[in-house]
This record gives C-alpha cells, sequence and structure tokens, in this order.
C-alpha cells in the first residue's frame, strides 16, 4: 500500500505540508492565487498538535479501509495499486468516512458539502508534502 | 425447470451482498457466486433516496458499484426473482421463477422491510400512500411531487426526517407526526432532539411529537387526509410512512434458522444453519459495546457483516467485533454524527454513566461522550464532527480515557492529546520512531 509516513520526532509544526498540500490541490498551482483567489483551501494532510508533541497526518490508505466499508454512496473504494481513492462526483457528503476513519484523515469541504482527502497528489505524480517538508519529517512508501 | 449451482449464492444485492462479493474477489477469482434480488436493479444504495428525490444527484449515481460491477466480479446476477424457499437438506435456493439454485455456502442478505402501524382506513390498495426504503418508492414519489402541495410524514426517525428535509425543500407543505415526544429518540439525547426539531422549525416543517395518526379519510384508493389521535385533522395530497424497518426474515419462517427479531448470528456471521450465514438489516448481530446482539441496521455494518461472512466462507476465520450504532446524518446544515450507546439523561441518571458536554446552542455546537468504567460507551457530535472516527477507534479499542479525559471534548482532539504510549501503540504501522 502506497502512503506518506510521518517521522514525528522532527516535526516541528511548520504546517508547511498543509500549505503545500492546498498549492498541489488548487486549479492554478501557484501559492498566492490558491490561498488568496480560489475557493477556501482544505489541505488533506492534517498537522495534529499538542505542542510540543506534533506530527502530520493524512489518509492512510489502508489495507482495510474502514471508509470504504461506510461509504454509502460507493464514491470512496480501493484501486488496484492499493490506494483508497475518493470519487468526487459521487459524494454526497453524507460524512460516514469521517465517522469511520480511525485517523481523523478525511477532511470536510463544507463549501461543497463533500470531503476531501490524501490522494498522494495523483495529478502531480509524487506527494506534495513528502518534498516540501524542510525537515524531511515525511516519507513516501510506495508500497 | 431450470436448475444451477453455485459455490456461493446471496439473497439481496445491496450493502451485505456487495461486501460479501468483493471480500471473496479480493482473495478468490475462480469460486462461482450468484446473487438473487426481487429488485430489477443494479446494485444500487437505498440510502441515496434523499439525495436523488432532492435533485442532488441523478439516477445514474444512484448505482453503488459501476455498471460494469457483476461482470468485472464474475458472479451471475439474478435480478427481478424472488427467493421463495431455501431447501436446507438439500441445499437449494427455490425462486418464484420456478428456478432452483443450488449452494455450497449462501448468504441471506434480504434486508429489512418497512413496518406499517395499524391505521383505520389503511390497505394495500392506495395509490399515494408510499415508503420511502426503495428505488421504486422514490421513483413513484417522484411523479407524484409536481401535483402535489401537501405532505404528511409517519415517524420523525432518520428516514422520515430525512424525507421531509426533501419535500420542504421541493416546495412542499410538510407535516410530520411522531409518536415519540421527541424527535429521533431512540438515535439522539434531548438536547441534540431539540437542535434539530429547531432546523426544522427554522425551514417551515410542522411537527407533532406525542401523536400518531388514528385514522385515514379516503376517497375510493386516495388518502385525502389523515386524522391525528388528538383528533386534530391534516389535509395531504400524499403520505409517507416511515415509522421503521423490521428485519425481512419471512424466507427463514418456521425453519431450522433461529430467528428472533432478526436472523441471530455468531461473531462469524453464521447462523444456526451449517454454511447458512446473514448479514445486514436482516440479521441480529454483535455489538461491540453492548458485548451482545441486536438490530443494528445500518449501511457499514451490513457491508462489513457480509465481508465478514465472506472471509469465514473461504476457511479462514474473522469475527465481528466492528459494529456498533453509528449514523452519520444531516438535515438542513445541521450535521450530526453518534456512535455506541445512545445515552439520554435519563438513562445516565438511571445506569450511572458519566456523561461530558459542550454545548453552544448559539453556534449550533454539541460534543456529548457518555462514559462508564473509564471507557467512552457512546457519543454525539452536533455540527462540529470532524475526526470523529478517532473516538470510535477508542470505542473499538476499549482504551480507557482516565489520562486524557480532559481533553476529549477539544475541538481539535487528535492523536497528539493520547498519552505517547496509548498513541504510537494505536499508530504502530503509521509512523517512524527512534531516529534520533
Ligand atoms: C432512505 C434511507 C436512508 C438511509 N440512510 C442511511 C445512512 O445514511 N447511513 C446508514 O448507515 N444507513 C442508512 N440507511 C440504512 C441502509 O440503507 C441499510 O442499512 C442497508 O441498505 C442494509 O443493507 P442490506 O444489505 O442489509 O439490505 P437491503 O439494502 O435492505 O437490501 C436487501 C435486498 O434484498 C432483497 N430481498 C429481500 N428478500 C428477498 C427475497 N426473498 N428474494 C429476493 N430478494 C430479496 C430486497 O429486495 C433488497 O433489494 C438508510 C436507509 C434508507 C431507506
Amino acid at each position: 500500500m502506497p502512503k506518506v509516513v510521518a517521522k514525528p520526532e522532527v516535526c516541528m509544526g511548520c504546517h508547511l505540508c498543509e500549505v503545500w498540500c492546498v498549492v498541489a490541490h488548487s486549479n492554478s498551482k501557484d501559492i498566492v492565487k490558491a490561498f488568496k483567489y480560489e475557493k477556501t483551501p482544505h489541505p488533506r494532510i492534517i498537522v495534529d498538535e499538542n505542542l510540543p508533541e506534533v506530527f502530520a497526518i493524512q489518509c492512510r490508505h489502508c489495507e482495510e479501509p474502514d471508509c470504504v466499508f461506510a461509504c454509502i454512496s460507493g464514491a470512496l473504494y480501493k484501486d488496484e495499486s492499493g490506494r483508497v481513492v475518493h470519487d468526487e462526483s459521487k459524494c454526497v457528503g453524507c460524512l460516514s468516512c469521517v465517522m469511520a476513519c480511525p485517523h481523523g484523515g478525511i477532511v470536510i469541504d463544507l463549501d461543497n458539502r463533500k470531503i476531501v482527502k490524501c490522494d498522494l497528489c495523483e495529478e502531480i505524480g509524487f506527494p506534495v508534502c513528502v518534498k516540501m517538508c524542510p525537515n524531511e519529517a515525511l516519507i513516501y512508501e510506495e508500497g | 425447470m431450470l436448475e444451477m449451482k453455485f459455490d456461493i449464492v446471496i439473497i439481496g444485492n445491496s450493502a451485505g451482498a456487495v461486501g460479501c462479493i468483493e471480500t471473496i474477489r479480493s482473495r478468490d477469482k475462480d469460486l462461482s457466486i450468484a446473487v438473487i434480488s426481487d429488485e430489477k436493479y443494479h446494485t444500487y444504495s437505498r440510502a441515496l433516496i434523499p439525495y436523488y428525490l432532492a435533485g442532488k444527484i441523478d439516477l445514474e449515481k444512484m448505482y453503488y458499484r459501476p455498471l460494469d460491477f457483476y461482470e468485472r466480479m464474475n458472479i451471475t446476477p439474478l435480478l427481478g426473482k424472488k427467493a421463495v424457499s431455501i431447501d436446507f437438506k438439500n441445499k437449494k435456493v427455490k425462486l418464484d421463477s420456478a428456478e432452483e439454485v443450488g449452494y455450497d455456502k449462501l448468504l441471506i442478505a434480504t434486508g429489512g422491510k418497512p413496518f406499517i402501524p395499524p391505521m383505520e382506513g389503511f390497505d394495500r390498495n392506495l395509490d399515494n400512500v408510499f415508503s420511502f426504503v426503495s428505488l421504486d418508492d422514490a421513483l413513484e414519489i417522484e411523479k407524484i411531487l409536481p401535483i402535489s402541495e401537501k405532505v404528511v410524514i409517519l415517524g420523525a426517525g432518520v428516514i422520515g426526517l430525512m424525507a421531509a428535509e426533501v419535500l420542504v425543500e421541493k416546495g412542499l407543505e410538510v407535516h410530520v407526526v411522531e409518536l415519540a415526544d421527541r424527535v429521533l429518540a431512540p438515535v439522539v439525547d434531548e438536547g441534540t432532539s431539540q437542535l434539530i426539531e429547531k432546523a426544522f422549525e427554522e425551514h417551515g416543517v410542522s411537527i407533532y411529537t406525542g401523536l400518531t395518526i388514528k385514522k385515514l379519510n379516503r376517497e375510493e384508493n386516495h388518502v385525502k387526509s389523515v386524522v391525528l389521535t388528538d383528533g386534530r385533522e391534516i389535509n395531504c395530497d400524499f403520505m409517507i410512512v416511515a415509522v421503521g424497518v423490521m428485519p425481512r426474515v419471512d424466507l427463514v419462517k418456521d425453519t431450522p434458522v433461529k430467528v428472533n427479531r432478526g436472523i441471530l448470528v455468531n461473531k462469524k456471521m453464521e447462523t444456526s444453519v451449517k454454511d447458512v450465514y446473514a448479514a445486514g438489516d436482516c440479521a441480529e448481530i454483535y455489538d461491540f459495546i453492548t458485548d451482545d446482539r441486536r438490530l443494528l441496521p445500518l449501511w457499514p455494518n451490513a457491508y462489513y457483516g457480509g465481508r465478514i461472512a465472506a472471509i469465514n466462507m473461504l476457511g479462514e476465520e474473522a469475527e465481528f467485533e466492528w459494529g456498533t450504532s453509528m449514523n452519520a446524518m444531516h438535515f438542513f446544515d445541521l450535521y450530526i454524527i453518534n456512535a455506541g450507546l445512545n445515552v439520554t439523561d435519563e438513562i445516565a441518571e438511571k445506569e450511572g454513566y458519566e456523561i461530558l458536554s459542550r454545548f453552544e446552542p448559539e453556534k449550533k455546537v454539541y460534543r456529548r461522550i457518555a462514559l462508564k468504567d473509564e471507557l467512552i460507551k457512546g457519543l454525539i457530535f452536533v455540527g462540529k464532527v470532524d475526526r470523529a472516527g478517532i473516538y470510535l477507534n477508542l470505542m473499538r479499542r476499549k482504551i480507557p480515557v482516565t489520562e486524557f479525559r480532559e481533553r476529549l471534548l477539544d475541538y481539535d482532539f487528535g492523536y497528539t492529546k493520547l498519552p505517547e504510549s496509548i498513541r504510537w501503540n494505536l499508530l504502530k504501522n503509521e509512523v517512524i520512531l527512534g531516529i534520533i
């Protein structure tokens, strides 16, 4: 299973992973435009923070994906590569996945009444949070 | 008479069935599988009926899996055919088409059927009284909508309230009649009911609690008005009955398959008859919170029950330790997630639960957690429901909250609020430690 894994001991909670996640999933792919002129930014990686404890977490692309089992619309499914994929066009925003995800890895996008989650930067080809983390506190396991 | 034989036969074509099919195919490509349903449609999600009627999704999006699902899974769909009896001795399911379907292993995932309480003037010939549970119901209601102005809904449970929301947003005058003294009483506490009632009130829905329908006034096969138990009369163009769903167990009545309210299964989803499994709304399944079997008619439980049945059918071992009551719902802009027991104020007092709660009425935010023996036994989140699954995980793993109980109501509650030993144990495959 491909996934991004955190090294909590070297995470300082700078939130840059969240920032670059938003940019990677924006229309413009431009940091200023993404934050200032596009719809409300929803990072798909969450900095779980209770200082000094801090680390970043996102969809784990679980072997046993509780979100997929709970999804009432068929929007969430596991593809052949082992990723948990979210088909936004099928999502009705019921939030059953939010209820089910043991990692809190599903992000609610209330503006669109849907959810968003880590897609391992499918469009770009490599998880941008990993690439941009200044402390190398995130690594990509291709599984 | 046509005879067929499959390694695995599934009666039902919904959540439980799909959970079983996908799990088998993830481990075995060769076993022959047939799926039987009296509904003629490709597998669809009945939970999407409100979204369809609201116009939020089109018919094609009602399908739970892509249209090539049966082909891709290499299974034989026998749709539009009803199973009328099961010959457990010779391992055969008899269909209303007079066909017989032999099985080696059988999954009964027949779901539920709507319960209709006795009402004077009611009979099955009425042409404007509907349930809200099948695609056919949705298509019938869709047809009558353009010529309707007023609707009466019997039942303010999840389904009745979802129907009420859709219909008021479609511009109808909506009246909801509920026997209990508040909406959604079996599912949420008093405070949450009030928030929901207020949301409906603000949207112009009339809710009558503590009352039911005594009598239907009809003109031939058409209901014109309903009379409530307090004598009040409400005119309507059509009516929806949504008082509840009962396990559909007629197929196994008076057979060796043991039935209480639903088909009784053990944690392997086995019924009392060898090689016969049951899952979903038709079954009484294990609840890890109550440590007992009960009806838990919810989509995730049905899917997961089908999955556990599949693993055991294949001769591997798996137990259903995952299920409890769990709802994600929303009415207008009010989002609600609950899990585990519904510990109302009354129950908390009587049965000695400790309640942690946080209520901000002006923001419509409410969080309520019921504890017993230092374990989370129930939760209700309203308004802010983010990351609720972390709590469900703590419930499933029976983690005592002693060391972090004062953090439980934090809106940003997450793994960093847990003591290190618990945190890294729960996330052991998800992080890398010990590098410095
Ligand atoms: C309007 C609505 C909204 C809902 N929303 C939610 C929600 O948000 N979240 C949630 O968790 N749950 C929700 N539910 C509940 C959820 O849909 C059910 O728990 C789920 O459908 C159960 O799946 P199942 O596989 O047990 O059976 P079902 O979905 O009931 O399907 C059983 C199938 O078997 C067929 N069948 C039965 N007997 C026979 C027979 N003898 N021969 C042939 N075929 C037969 C039936 O026709 C049916 O097609 C909702 C339900 C409704 C009606």
